[in-house]
């Protein structure tokens, strides 16, 4: 599963950030690192960006970047 | 939490006396985005910051002299950057200043409450090999949350001083500034070396050890006003109605304030020529007087007239910036602009661009993406603003029906948003961010006016500045054109102007311009306000009779195709003197001059020759 797929207020862990240094470099900085909790608090509408929470930071992020961020699967939550 | 310094002491053994032999000491600030950076820097600096250029960097930097100890040093307030090594246009500047520029300390301010990630900076710093004072900012934040800091163990791991403070509330800057006048105590300036600068890769293991010694962190959402204040105001269905309303809000807040404002500072500006100025020039030639009178004072005129707008626009957005409400913008508009390659935040500074495009243009600084900030900036002169409305509705009531006339303003309202999206989609690919969005959403906060008050003032100084010039120059390039021969009347046909009109005429014929109204064009390039005034003394109307004139002379056609001359075409020099000072670039400059003229005559000819096809005219 990927960022831009996890319901609202589910939490996953960050298996991978995937793409090209400059973008994940910047993901990095920002908390969305291996290992992470992280969680979608919101979408907007109409495709438009996630509102997400990693660590101690609440972040916008778009759904082609979130599409990047792969979740460990947790067998626990049955996805 | 105790706030007390802990400081190991400056490490470099070099000795007191090479203190002073380079000049003055430099301190640079660093930190990432939304940690209060700048707010710490106004609070060590006061309001005399000043913007410079630096060697080696290509945007412009604020620094300021203060005195630390008994020293005095220049301090630098550096971009806000996440990564030392990553790849934005202010991480590459940070880089080249510090390769370029010696400097005797770094300052890094990192956000209390995220220090989860913000101690990777001070981690890839500290490779540098210069002298660092690391102050933990928001302390107040931090504790309200019950994030626990250990900023001796930090220090001692660090090995330099850490210092916790709430530069906003101004706890703990007294020992943030003891601190940095212990560190720079016999620290020699040096420039960074290139090879400290390459990339990290033990970087997460350092910051994880690091993070797990001396910071616990309980997890935490962000404070619950925040919370609650983002499900309504971030809401699925009513978040843009909000947002739309608090935009309205903050449009009238700058302009209704700033009219009689600039009405002032125009009564004013009349006052001191009746008594300062006339007597003066009495005795003068004519050609010289009028050389003085309308061409330097009225040049001087139009720059003061922008200085109310421009505090109280500053005001406006630091209110709407500083809060943390910006960033929800950029949320709630992103969906849309994204697909025109640009995002929230350009929005709002186009909205901002009806009321005055100068200082819209200006804000456009918040977005720290060279492509996205110019894309914007090509967008935002089509904004319809006040000063070409004023024209338009003189012109509309004179020439259409009462009924017409409304749809016809409407009308150009919604061509003003199809030409900004429409040049956004032409451009999107040539101009494009280099940046993705990756907006941190920060809590919301309330501003402070004294932040607000600086930022202001050093915004306005900057325009005055870098613009007055080329502003004064422009106007005095239009008076002669029109003045020249001084013998013949002004803007008449014999003039240099009525010359220029003359010879453009089979250009502008095609648009159903007479060479009267290409003289009026030429004025409204300096400024769309002196429009009507400049159209009476080509006419010969005066100013009341102007309108039963336009009526007589301008058929509905004519008038419908000057109208969109004058909603696209260059908006006016202030805004192209502002184009160069935040692009910094000619080339740039030019092409949001040519651009837009382009663009005008391509749709009044359109316009013109279709209507006239059309109703057989």
């Amino acid at each position: 599963m990927t960022l831009d797929v996890l319901p609202p207020d589910q939490t996953a862990t960050i298996a991978a950030v995937e793409g090209e240094t400059a973008l994940t470099s910047r993901m990095r900085a920002m908390g969305l690192r291996v290992g992470r909790e992280v969680m979608v608090v919101r979408r907007s509408r109409r495709g438009g960006p996630l509102q997400v929470r990693v660590g101690s930071t609440d972040l916008i992020i778009r759904p082609r970047e979130a599409r990047l961020v792969r979740l460990r699967a947790r067998p626990a939550d049955g996805r | 939490m105790s706030d007390g310094a802990t400081a190991p002491g400056p490490a470099d053994p070099a000795a007191a006396s090479a203190r002073g032999a380079h000049g003055r000491a430099r301190v640079a600030i660093v930190g990432m985005p939304n940690t209060g950076k700048s707010t710490f820097f106004n609070r060590l600096t006061g309001a005399r910051a000043r913007i410079g250029n630096w060697p080696g960097v290509t945007v412009d930097l604020l620094s300021s002299p203060v005195i630390l100890g008994a020293q005095a040093v220049e301090v630098v307030d550096l971009p806000g950057v996440y990564d030392l090594h990553g790849y934005s246009d202010d991480e590459r500047v940070v880089r080249h200043f510090l390769e370029q520029n010696p400097v005797s300390l770094l300052v890094v301010i990192a956000n209390a409450t995220q220090l989860d990630r913000q101690l990777a900076l001070p981690l890839q710093l500290k490779d540098l090999g210069l002298p660092l004072v690391l102050l933990l900012n928001m302390e107040d934040e931090a504790r309200k949350l019950g994030i626990e800091v250990d900023a001796a163990t930090l220090s001692r791991e660090l090995a330099m001083p850490v210092v916790l403070m709430s530069a906003k509330h101004g706890l703990g800057c007294a020992n943030a500034t003891r601190a940095m006048e212990g560190a720079l105590r016999g620290s020699v300036p040096r420039r960074a070396s290139p090879a400290a600068l390459a990339a990290d890769d033990s970087l997460e293991a350092r910051l994880d050890a690091l993070v797990d010694r001396a910071v616990r962190l309980p997890v935490h959402a962000p404070p619950g006003l925040t919370v609650r204040l983002d499900r309504v105001l971030l809401h699925p269905w009513l978040g843009l109605p909000l947002f739309l309303g608090a935009m309205w809000l903050v449009f009238e807040a700058v302009y209704t304030l700033g009219a009689p404002l600039q009405d002032g500072v125009a009564a004013a500006l009349e006052w001191l020529k009746g008594v300062a100025l006339l007597p003066l020039t009495a005795g003068v030639a004519p050609a010289l007087r009028s050389f003085l009178e309308e061409g330097v004072y009225d040049g001087l005129g139009t720059v003061a007239s922008f200085l109310p707008i421009l505090v109280l626009f500053f005001l406006m957005l630091g209110l709407v910036e500083d809060s943390g409400y910006l960033a929800r913008a950029a949320f709630l508009m992103d969906a849309f602009m994204a697909r025109l390659g640009l995002d929230g935040r350009s929005f709002v500074m186009q909205l901002m661009g009806f009321g005055c495009n100068v200082p819209a243009l200006m804000g456009t600084r918040v977005m720290r993406s060279r492509g996205l900030r110019l894309l914007t900036m090509l967008t935002i002169p089509f904004s319809l603003c006040s000063a070409r409305l004023q024209v338009f509705v003189f012109l509309t009531t004179a020439i259409f029906s009462s009924k017409m006339a409304p749809v016809v303003l409407f009308s150009l309202y919604l061509l003003s948003f199809a030409a900004a999206f429409l040049t956004a989609l032409l451009y999107r690919r040539r101009l494009v961010s280099d940046e993705p969005l990756l907006l941190e959403l920060p809590p919301y906060r309330a501003p402070s006016l004294r932040q607000m008050w600086v930022r202001a003032w050093s915004e306005v100084s900057h325009f005055l500045r870098e613009a007055t010039g080329f502003i004064v120059l422009g106007v005095v390039l239009v008076w002669l054109l029109t003045h020249y021969p001084f013998d013949v009347p002004a803007a008449g046909p014999e003039t240099l102007a009525g010359r220029l009109a003359a010879w453009t005429h089979p250009l502008f014929a095609p648009l159903g311009f007479d060479s009267l109204l290409s003289v009026s064009l030429l004025f409204g390039f300096v400024a769309k306000e002196i429009v009507l005034g400049a159209m009476a003394v080509i006419y010969g109307a005066g100013e009341g009779s102007l309108g039963g004139v336009m009526a007589d002379r301008l058929t509905a056609v004519q008038a419908y195709s000057f109208m969109l001359f004058v909603l696209l075409y260059t908006p006016c020099l202030s805004t192209v003197a502002v184009l160069r000072q935040e692009s910094r670039s000619w080339r740039f400059t030019a092409l949001a001059v040519a651009w837009p003229l382009a663009l005008a005559w391509l749709a009044s000819f359109a316009f013109y020759q279709g209507a006239t096809a059309l109703l057989g005219d």
